[in-house]
């Protein structure tokens, strides 16, 4: 996928840059990009860092389980269809609370393991349960409490106050997750199988 | 809803000190773990830093070419008419397909309009609130080989949707 984008933005960009003869500026875009890369990557690399350590902590002192467990009674309403005490409610409820954390590399892999269980409990193997399809939807809906990359951007393009966007940030994804919530469970209904 | 840009200033600091003292709690090598985890950042920045350069080169290209400039001419009858910030399309399709990309276009609007300004701003609050949808959900459903996903696209597409309205609202609320 990224091929055809990738290359189709360079193409078209040379096309209409040819044609618009904008050739020394497409040249001096080609060497800025790729620094400003590099000094963008400088910022992430204390700010990234700084952030991952101290979620490194929350991770080893059991965050994550310890919230899962709360999640629980959520959950069961979610996903009716899955048994009582089943595994898939475990990695759920772990790749909830990464993202919510902002812990991709941990949120992944429980994902692909509840996607895994939700298969075993899945009466047609090609087509995706209604725990499946409110699995993904939640997981997609964007669940991040505190986006740090979109700080450290902000930070090196000199935001006066790079973390202003906390607040709204939370409650947009708040919104959208309780508006996937609700699409779920309304299209459930709408598109229920035989 | 001043309220809001308060707890946008309290949440890093808040962080830090409830993570700090559950830490301690559970008895959890506070120090250690932080410059592990540093660590563990700082090889995550490096690996994304070769996808970076290539995507802000290929933005770079398609804004200096006046590529850029040309659709958001194209587009903007219908993106005033719906009261969405012309500039913000190209890059509210790409969040769904590529996050690479997307960071891509995010940082080519920081500096053209700088962070503070009011598209800065509310491109933001949007990158915060929505996924990268194409993407994640072809490589979950691929690693268990579903091939009909129902109501999974409608569905998240929807609530991405709502995210951006609220977005949108909430900028014109507290910034415009």
């Amino acid at each position: 996928m990224l091929n055809y984008i990738w290359g189709g933005m360079i193409v078209i960009g040379l096309v209409v840059g040819g044609i618009t003869g904008r050739m020394q500026e497409v040249t001096n875009a080609i060497i800025d990009s790729a620094k400003s890369a590099v000094t963008l990557c400088i910022t992430m690399l204390g700010v990234m860092s700084m952030w991952t350590g101290l979620m490194r902590i929350a991770e080893k002192a059991g965050l994550i389980e310890s919230l899962s467990n709360k999640m629980m009674p959520a959950l069961r309403w979610l996903f009716p269809e899955i048994p009582k005490n089943h595994v898939a409610f475990r990695h759920i409820a772990t790749n909830f609370i990464a993202n919510i954390l902002g812990l991709g590399w941990a949120a992944t892999p429980a994902g692909l393991k509840a996607m895994n269980e939700l298969q075993s409990l899945n009466r047609d193997s090609n087509t995706a349960s209604d725990s499946m399809c409110m699995f993904m939807i939640i997981n997609m809906s964007s669940l991040q409490l505190v986006t740090m990359n979109i700080i450290a951007f902000r930070s090196q393009y000199n935001s006066a106050n790079p973390s202003e966007i906390i607040g709204p940030g939370l409650i947009a994804t708040l919104g959208s997750t309780v508006a996937g919530v609700l699409a779920a469970l309304l299209l459930r209904k709408k598109r229920a199988r035989p | 809803m001043t309220v809001l840009l308060y707890i946008s200033n309290l949440i890093i600091p808040l962080t830090f000190a409830l993570i700090i003292a559950y830490g301690y709690t559970k008895r959890v090598d506070l120090y250690e773990n932080f410059i592990v985890g540093a660590k563990d950042g700082m090889k995550t920045v490096v690996d994304i830093l070769p996808t970076l350069i290539g995507l802000m080169v290929a933005v770079g290209v398609l804004r200096a070419s006046g590529a850029l400039d040309y659709l958001s001419a194209l587009i903007s009858p219908l993106t005033v008419y719906l009261g969405y910030p012309t500039e913000a399309v190209p890059l509210t399709f790409m969040r769904l397909v590529s996050s690479s990309a997307s960071n891509g276009l995010l940082l080519d609007i920081f500096e053209k309009y700088g962070p503070d300004s009011y598209i800065g701003r509310f491109v933001s609050i949007m990158m915060s609130c929505t996924e990268t949808v194409i993407y994640t959900m072809s490589v979950y459903f691929m690693s268990v080989g579903i091939t009909k996903t129902r109501y999974t696209l409608p569905g998240a597409l929807i609530a991405n949707l709502a995210g951006i309205i609220v977005a949108l609202i909430l900028t014109n609320m507290l910034f415009a």
